[in-house]
This record gives C-alpha cells, structure tokens and sequence, in this order.
C-alpha cells in the first residue's frame, strides 16, 4: 500500500471513531438530560405531566409521613410554592425537616412528584448547591450561617 | 513549636522549588553542568522540606494540637489513631500538602534514579516540575494554609466528617494521589522533549516505567474509591458518573491511551507527536480534576468546603500550564521529526484505534462532565448528565474497545495477519458467543447489554490466554520448551497479557450487576427474606457504644438451602460531635459475589426498614482492577524498561567492544 494510501485510511478511521462518539453523545443528550427545578419555577414555567427532572428545596416540616412498605410521602417546599413527594425506599442519612433536599424522579401530576432517587446533604455544613441558590431567590437563605431561615 | 517549624519549612521548599524551576533550565540553555546539577539537589531538598511539613503537621494530628485550626476543625481526640492519621489529608489543606508532597516526590524519583537520562532533558525535566511545584507551594501558603493557630484553643475538636472515619480513607486518596501527580513527570518529560526539540525512542523508555507507575496507582485508586463507596453509602452503588469520579476517569483513560502509543514509539518510533499531546492532555485532566474538587464548582461528596478565592487561584494554575503546555506544543511539536505511517492492519494500527476510542470516550466524558456547568453559566438552566448518557456514549466506545483488544494483542508488528489472528482467536470467539447465546436464553427478556458485556469480558479474558498460550508453545509443547520460552518472553509481555485479562475480569463483574436481585421492606425480628439465592433472617437488633459513637446494630443470619452460611451486622452510627449518622452496610462475600444488607433507623414498633441486595460476582470488579495493576507492576519489573537501562546497556555494549 502507498504512503498516501495508509494515512488516507487513518484520517478515515480517525473521522468513523469520532464521528460515531459524535452520534452516540448528540443521540445520549437528546434522551437523558434531566433539569433542575425549584418548586416555585415548577408553578411558572409549566413543565409537561410526564417529564423526568429534579426537583430541589426544603422539606416542608410537618409534612414527612412513612407508612407501610417503606412508602415516604413529604413535600419540597422553597418558601415559593409546595410540592407533594412520594418516595418507595429508604430516605438518605441526613433526610430531615427543614433539611435541603434533592429529589429525581417523574411529574405525576401538575403538583405531584414521584421521586425514584433522594439526596439529602451529607454533612451539616453543606447543603445542595441548586438548593442555595434556589433558596437565595426566594429570599430565604442566611448568608452569615450558611443555612435557610426558619 | 513543631507547627511553626513546619510551616517554615514549607516556606524553604518553595524556594528550594523556584531555585530548581529556573537554574537548571538556565544551565540547560548554557550547557553548563554544575548549573544543571543543581536541580538534582534542589529537587532532592524540595522533597525533604516538604516531608518534613507534612511530618509536622501529621504531628499535631495524632497528638490532637488544637490549638491548630486545620486539627481542631477536622479532628476529636476520642478518634481512634489511623483515622487520627488519615484525617491529615481528610480536609483540604492537608491533602493539597499531600499532593505537594507527592508532586515532590516524583521530582526527587527523577533526580535519584535519573541519573543516566540525558543531562539537558532531565534538567528541563526537572524545572517544569519544580514550576508546578512552586505553582502549589504557593497556592497552600497564601490560600490554603494548614499550619493557621487557633487561640484561644478549644477543648475539644469538631471531629471528622463521619463519612470519612473510615479505612478507605487510609487508602483511597493517597493511591488516587499517586496516580494523578505522577503523571505531573510524564508532563514534564513532555514538556522538556518539546524545550530540546528532540524526542526518540530512548525517550519513551526513560518516560515509560513514570507512567506505568501513575496508571498503576491510578487504577488502584479509582478501585479503591469506587468500593468505598460501594459499601460507604448504603446503597449499593459503586459507580455514580459523578463529576469528580469523572474527573479521576479522564486522566485514567488518558493515561491508558499514553501507555499504548509509548509502546508504539518505542518500538517503530512513530506516533511521537500524538504521545506528547497524550502525556500533556493526562497531566491537563489530573488539573482539572483537583479545579472541580476544590473550587467549589459543583457539588459531590467530594467536595470541600470551598472559598471562592480558592477556585480563582487554582483556575489560574490550570489555565498557565495548560494553556502554557499547549502553546509550547503548538510552537515546537512541528519541529519533531514525524514518524512513519504504517500498514492498517498491524499491532501499531490496531493501537491507534485503540488510542482513538480511548480519546474519543474520554471526550464524551468530558463533554458529559462539563457541558451543565456551561450552559448553567450561560442560560442559567440547570441540568443533570446522568448514568444513561455516560453508558450510551463512553461506555458503548469502551466495549467496542474490548473487542478490539484480543485482535491487536494477537497482531504482529509492522505487517499483521488478521485471518491468522482471527483464526488462532476462535476459541476465545466462540466462548463469548456462548456466553452471550447462554445468557440470552437464560434472563430471557431481560437488559441486552449486560449479556453483551459478560460475552466481550470471556473473549477478551481468553483472547489473552490464547495469546499467551500461542507464545509459550511456539517452540513445541514439552514442558521444558514451554518453561524456557516463558522464561524468554519479555515481562512487559506478561504485563500486558495480565492487565488485559484483569480488564476482562473487571468487565465481568460490570457486567454481572445486570444480574442481580434487590428488595426493600421492613423486617421485624424473626423474619427473613430472600434475595437472590439466599434467604437472611434478622436475629436482633441491638446498640453498642464506639470510641466516638453509637451504633444500632441489626444482626442478621444469611442461609442457603437452610444451612447458615454468613452472619452480617449492618449498623447506624450516631456520631456526637457532629450530629450526623452514618449507615454501616453488612457485606458478605459468598463464592464471589455479595450479600449486601443496609438498614435505616428502627421505627417506633420495633421494625427495621432494610434494602437487601444479591450482586453477583460483584467482587471481580476490582479484584479485576487489581489485576490490572499487577500487570502494570510486572510490565514495570522488565529489565528493559528500567529508568536508565538503556544507557547502561549501550556502555555494557561499548565496554564489551573494547575488551
């Protein structure tokens, strides 16, 4: 084979592996990105029933109920607007009212959420970034000691 | 006092540091020994100040110093002494002092074992990572310095995060660590082959035993990370696509790429500009990746209590060397020689599609990684990457990278014979297949991946056998031929043999979790459940007190066909000091998978919420990484590859001539 010949095959072999890594993440990004809402934004910006996202805040205190078969029923709030959460697991260590929360899973209803992972902070110096900032926009964040306002 | 002297001498190391950046490149650019030779002493003195910092400061830990901030914010003295110890890098200021004392370390490696390198290389060497030296000296002293006083001193420290009193943090970063700064010196070799404008095979010799020892290490840290937290965080994960577990993959993928195209070079002296753009773009991720732990960019169970000023500095250090890194490559990789180009179907081919999906996996997960950090910058909008994007793109790359595997190993150099190759591969062919037909028809309905991994895992796991099986019986099949010609083979064959097969091992056991079972409910005393083969009965549950904790701790038998064949005690810590809890998985290895039982707290009547789950052949996943590292240990013992070897074996050669 000539000189020419070999680096034409390279160069094609070099655009067949990128072009596929190429398709393969344009194909994954279509599918599988799942958005971060607070529940505030959730009541304005209509996201459809059905659609897969996160959803991040405080759990509202008064609201954790744990019933048979490790089903855990609770509610996200921001201050903003409320969300109802049912969860079928165990909740993470530092799930607590008041805590900062994150929730994945499925919009069931327009004001309920069926959530299939839970992460709560994992230490009491920490909360979950998307939750500060959320909570920043709410008004409810205390600068001076890093946690929420009662 | 001991602290004071510490942070002094943390002082005098980044002198030492800035002396061994510039003299030796000074001397290098007048071709003047004494000049040059003082790298080797400056490089040698960095490393012992900087030992002797981190002496001090692991001396205030144990003996519990709280009149130190960095002890009384991350240490209790009721901690048992190894977590005492471990807690030294537990926290961010220690641990950048470990990473200095590594990146250190390295530097003193070169200066003591390098002395058969050529003088003007190892001296650039040198400099550029005495460069990155200063670069982090500095970043501890003005931003991050451990050796800060506390007065008045408190009583009592605000202990360690729980989550990290724990073995693993023994283990896990100082490996992890290892392996991401010790590609700092294949940076540096890189960037010294560019300085001279010259780079051959001796070249990928002298660098090749550095990186083997990083991938090495790597690798071992990246298993060690991911099987604390597999039995960590109570659920059974052990792979989370988080940013920072990407952040160790990409280096990890560069540097495998890197180990691949050495060879390349080193045996047909081609490839020569793509390993230097590899050895920098490792580097590049190791940076980025201590950028996304430290800066507070993103949040992980990795993070740590970030300072913005903190992200600043440390986005300054990544943009000089990489941008400084890139531009020195773009200035001075036209000047290399190229090597040749190649038949397609040869060993080196097969290498270079083997560098390609490896380079192109590494970019889908960089692209994954850092594409919801940009658009959050730049629409506010915030999204998540998950496992499923991570899997259709680097993983499917990565499988279609296995079975390319036992096909290039087989190959010869410079002209291969694929129909040969294809055909002393059958068996390894037909064993997969197998598998997979086997598995389909068993979970029948079942996920299409898994199977398909499992079968690539066998074929790349026989494929290397049959390789090896090839090479020993060339000369016949006694088993004194076949004892001499093992002995014969070179042990960076044996090394690549056993790294691959570890690949396939680790495959396996990916693959098997496609397999396994999971139950949630709660359990009250005296009744049991099944998972998987096994039935677990929960005998009682109980408290003990720890050093520093209570635990709640449910007991519970594991059986098989009635016969008890475990006992597992998964717990809930309380941890005082801080008011956390921690969840205790209680693992039992059975044949080579797992039984793996976490609880939450007892509830009011006396149930215990549990998650009971089966995992076949977990266990090979990093049995499998192990071995992968075994291998770079073997490949690393050949005689050949010994720093220096080759300029002993030319004055062996010339003295010979003259005798």
């Amino acid at each position: 084979m000539t000189r020419k010949g070999r680096r034409l095959i390279l160069i094609a072999a070099a655009l067949a592996v990128i072009g596929a890594g190429a398709a393969l993440a344009l194909y994954g990004l279509s599918d599988n990105i799942v958005f971060f809402y607070s529940p505030s934004e959730l009541a304005t910006k209509h996201v459809a029933v059905g659609s897969r996202l996160r959803l991040g805040g405080l759990v509202a205190p008064g609201t954790v109920v744990k019933s048979a078969n490790e089903n855990l029923k609770f509610a996200i709030t921001d201050g903003g607007g409320q969300i109802a959460v049912t969860y079928q697991g165990l909740p993470p260590d530092l799930f607590r009212e008041g805590q900062g929360v994150v929730a994945e899973g499925v919009l069931e209803a327009p004001d309920v959420f069926r959530a299939d992972n839970i992460l709560a902070k994992h230490d009491e110096r920490y909360m979950p970034r998307e939750v500060v900032d959320s909570l920043k926009k709410q008004g409810r964040w205390q600068e001076s000691t890093g946690s929420a306002k009662p | 006092m001991i602290v004071e002297a510490g942070h002094y001498a943390l002082v005098l190391a980044l002198a030492l540091a800035i002396v061994q950046s510039t003299i030796p490149f000074w001397g290098a650019r007048k071709r003047d020994a004494a000049l040059m030779g003082v790298g080797v002493s400056a490089a040698l003195g960095q490393f012992l100040f900087v030992a002797l910092a981190f002496a001090a400061l692991a001396q205030a830990h144990l003996r519990s110093d709280f009149s130190v901030l960095n002890v009384a914010e991350n240490s209790h003295s009721a901690m048992p002494a190894i977590y005492k110890f471990s807690g030294v890098w537990g926290n961010h200021e220690g641990s950048m002092l470990l990473w200095s004392l590594i990146l250190a370390s390295f530097g003193a490696l070169v200066a003591l074992f390098g002395r058969a390198l050529p003088q003007r290389l190892r001296a650039d060497a040198l400099s550029v990572q005495g460069l990155i030296g200063v670069a982090f000296l500095v970043f501890i002293l003005a931003t991050s310095n451990p050796f800060v006083r506390l007065i008045p001193a408190p009583f009592e420290g605000r202990d360690l995060n729980p989550i990290l009193q724990d073995p693993g943090l023994a283990i896990h970063p100082p490996l992890l660590y290892l392996g991401y700064v010790g590609f700092s010196i294949v940076f540096s070799f890189a960037a010294a082959a560019l300085i001279e404008g010259r780079i051959d095979a001796a070249w990928a010799r002298f660098v090749r035993p550095f990186a083997l020892i990083a991938w090495a290490f790597l690798t071992l840290g990246i298993a060690m990370g991911s099987y604390w937290a597999y039995y960590t965080l109570g659920w059974g994960g052990f792979w989370f696509w988080d940013p920072v577990e990407n952040a160790s993959l990409m280096p990890w993928l560069a540097g495998t790429a890197f180990l691949h195209s050495v060879a390349v070079m080193e045996k047909r002296d081609a490839l020569k500009v793509w390993t230097i753009f590899l050895a920098i773009l490792a580097f590049s991720f190791s940076l980025l990746g201590t950028f996304l732990v430290r800066s507070g960019v993103l949040t992980s169970v990795h993070a740590f209590a970030s300072d913005p000023r903190r992200g600043v500095f440390i986005l300054a250090i990544l943009a000089f060397f990489i941008a400084g890194s890139f531009a020195l490559f773009a200035w001075r990789a036209p000047a290399l020689k190229p090597g040749g180009i190649f038949a397609p179907i040869s060993r080196e081919g097969a290498l270079v599609l083997n560098n390609l999906l490896l380079t192109t996996a590494c970019a889908t997960v960089f692209f994954g990684t850092l594409y919801p950090l940009a658009l959050e910058q730049v629409t506010g909008e915030k999204i998540t990457v998950g496992a499923p994007f991570f899997n259709m793109t680097s993983g499917v790359l990565l499988l279609a990278l296995t079975l390319l595997t036992p096909f290039g190993f087989s190959l010869a150099w410079k002209r291969g014979d694929f129909l040969g190759v294809a055909q002393r591969l059958a068996v390894a062919l037909l064993g997969g297949l197998s598998v997979f037909v086997a598995l389909l028809a068993v979970y029948r309905g079942g996920p299409v991946l898994a199977p398909i991994a499992a079968a690539l895992a066998i074929f790349v796991m026989l494929g290397s056998l049959t390789e090896v099986l090839a090479r020993v019986s060339r000369s016949g099949f006694g088993a004194g031929r076949i004892w001499s010609r093992a002995r014969g083979l070179p042990l960076s064959f044996w090394g690549g043999a056993v790294a691959h097969f570890g690949a396939g091992v680790a495959l396996l056991g990916l693959a098997a979790t496609g397999f396994g079972a999971e139950t949630i409910a709660s359990m009250r005393v005296g009744s049991a459940l099944h998972v998987g083969p096994y039935e677990v009965r929960l005998d009682e549950v109980g408290t003990r007190a720890g050093p520093n904790y209570q635990e709640t701790v449910a007991r519970m038998t594991i059986r098989s066909g009635g016969a008890v064949v475990a006992v597992v005690e998964p717990a809930r810590r309380q941890f005082a000091a801080r008011r956390m809890d921690t969840t205790q998985a209680g693992i039992a290895t059975l044949d080579l998978g797992q039984v793996y039982v976490s609880i939450a707290d007892p509830a009011l009547d006396g149930t215990v919420p549990a998650r009971l789950y089966w995992k076949p052949l977990v266990t090979l996943i990093w049995l499998g990484a192990i071995t992968m590292a075994c291998g770079g240990a073997i490949s690393l013992a050949d005689r050949r590859l010994r720093i220096g070897a080759p300029a002993r074996a030319k004055a062996g050669a010339a003295a010979m001539a003259s005798s």
